[in-house]
């Protein structure tokens, strides 16, 4: 089950979005980020909404997955939308209850930011929902390549966070075991005032917290005794490969900018 | 033959500020040949452990030497020897580092800089050699403990090493997994002459080896042909040893009274001379 949360974002598939290299997934999901906020008017909002539907009907996710996605910031959509409407005090009044007023502008901008907000989120979910935890650690690992430079680990932070996913379920099931022991012993993990059931999670988590230091020695020692001498001469075992697919989304994003250029006021 | 591996008067202590402390190893000799299957077996805390780290220079011996391929085991020349060392170790989780099988195996090719084509290449070749080629995308949970464990050696075998070590690799797999891997390195051996070294406290498993080195205190307390080891008997056994079940299976047959001669290694060796004992009468 707590597998499925974190590993059930990823659907794999055959489109051209799938197969799209991360790293112009990640560039194109960065620049989009940055160009939504040129959009100021009606055409260059619609703008951008079409371009999002045309990027998930290319995607080919169903909308089910997106709308799964909006979840967890559905209540923030709507506090900002609602601010919005409270606040802002500019244009002509469109709607009076008593001492509550709506403003012409009120409702403009609030549309516009769950525009936004609504952009933002399909976006980056249809980022996450096509490509592999993986594919974006090798995405990003080559992306700050040159942040090398200035010392930063590049190379060891895309390790862990590989062997961290690789571990996640390995993780869980020892979860699962440790929990099923606990219990077996009379623990009750679901019942009780919260402050119980904080410290029914003490003994889920020291052994859990043992196993997993021991864990990462026998893992060190396994890497090293295969000749892991860090990042210096290794060579790379998943190319990543920039084809036409990737020249194209780059090149639409870059046309998008363009448009928002010419239509914002 | 060509010397593979030999330890020669080497002794190790954890403790070595302490003369009168136990030392992990004592004063072992020995020595492997090319194409060769050893076995170390002994009890927890009889030195097996420490004998491994000492091969793989994760430990360097205060007395005595390490050689592989002729070569003194030293801090300069460990990573180019370590290339030539393939390891498999106890827990299968804990030495999986890819996230698939394929990039698992091609993990040491990485480490030592071979260029991608090769790397594909090897990773493929090593993969069929352990008959694992059809889950070349798995993901570690979704792998038994002994595909698990032949995944491992593969990204062993993949270096093309001279030796193979198995270090208590089959301790945690169920019956069939442990199977599965000792019928993997069988294979291997016939295939490629691979050396092979085996840390064990599983006297089924050692009963394959060529020979067997007898570990207690960190002594060396025998070495020879496993019926020769097997033969020590009731030895064995106060060291904390089980004998082989069909060992076992004829001394209570004998108890009992079966008529049953010389000693029995192995199943097949006790049941033909069961089916066959009453010929002669």
């Amino acid at each position: 089950m707590m597998e499925k949360m974190i590993f059930g974002r990823f659907i794999p598939g055959d489109s051209f979005v799938h197969r799209m290299d991360p790293r112009s997934k990640l560039l194109f999901v960065f620049a989009f980020i940055v160009i939504v906020f040129l959009a100021n008017n009606v055409a260059t909002y619609a703008l951008l909404l079409a371009f999002t539907l045309f990027v998930i009907l290319m995607s080919k996710i169903r909308l089910y997955f997106l709308i799964n996605g909006l979840k967890p910031v559905i209540i923030l959509l709507i506090f900002t939308f609602m601010i919005h409407i409270l606040f802002t005090r500019e244009g002509d009044i469109i709607f009076q209850l008593g001492f509550f007023k709506v403003y012409e502008e009120g409702l403009r901008q609030g549309i516009f930011i769950s525009i936004r907000f609504l952009v933002l989120v399909f976006m980056t979910s249809i980022l996450t929902l096509t490509t592999s935890p993986i594919s974006i650690t090798d995405g990003l690992e080559t992306l700050l390549n040159p942040l090398k430079k200035i010392k930063l680990p590049v190379h060891e932070l895309a390790l862990m966070m590989s062997i961290a996913l690789r571990f996640i379920p390995t993780l869980m099931d020892e979860t699962d075991k440790i929990m099923k022991a606990q219990m077996a012993r009379g623990s009750d993990l679901s019942a009780g005032p919260l402050k119980d059931r904080i410290k029914a999670v003490v003994p889920l988590l020291v052994p859990l917290f043992v196993s997993a230091f021991k864990r990462a020695e026998d893992l060190a020692t396994a890497m090293e005794v295969r000749g892991y001498r860090g990042g210096e001469g290794r060579t790379r075992y998943r190319q990543l490969k920039w084809d036409w697919r990737d020249t194209t989304s780059l090149a639409s994003l870059v046309v998008v900018t363009i448009i928002l250029v010419v239509l914002r006021n | 033959m060509t010397e593979i591996l030999s330890f020669n008067n080497v002794s190790y202590s954890y403790t070595p500020d302490n003369p009168n402390a136990r030392k992990a190893v004592q004063n072992v000799s020995f020595s492997i040949s090319e194409g060769e299957w050893i076995a170390i077996v002994g009890h927890n805390g009889s030195g097996k452990s420490t004998m491994v780290k000492l091969v793989s220079g994760l430990l360097f011996p205060q007395e005595g030497e390490v050689r592989v391929m002729r070569d003194v085991l030293t801090e300069e020349n460990l990573w180019e020897i370590r290339s030539q060392i393939g390891m498999v170790f106890q827990n299968p989780d804990n030495q999986f580092v890819g996230a698939t099988v394929q990039d698992d195996v091609a993990f040491a090719l990485e480490n030592s800089g071979v260029p991608y084509q090769e790397m594909v290449q090897r990773v493929h070749k090593s993969l069929a050699q352990v008959k694992m080629d059809n889950f070349l995308n798995h993901e570690p949970h979704h792998l038994s403990g002994g595909q698990k464990q032949r995944v491992a050696i593969a990204g062993a075998l993949a270096m093309r090493p001279k030796i193979l070590i198995l270090d208590e690799s089959t301790s945690m797999l169920d019956p069939q997994g442990r199977d599965e891997v000792l019928k993997t390195v069988r294979a291997l051996r016939e295939e490629i002459g691979l050396t092979v070294l085996s840390i064990t406290h599983d006297v089924e498993e050692a009963l394959y080896a060529d020979r067997i080195l007898f570990m207690n205190d960190g002594k060396k307390y025998a070495e020879g042909t496993p019926t020769e080891i097997f033969a020590l008997g009731d030895k064995l056994v106060e060291f904390g040893l089980e004998l082989p079940f069909a060992m076992r299976m004829t001394k209570l047959l004998q108890s009992k009274g079966v008529q049953l001669v010389g000693e029995h290694m192995t199943e097949e060796e006790l049941v033909n001379d069961l089916w066959t004992s009453n010929f002669n009468k």
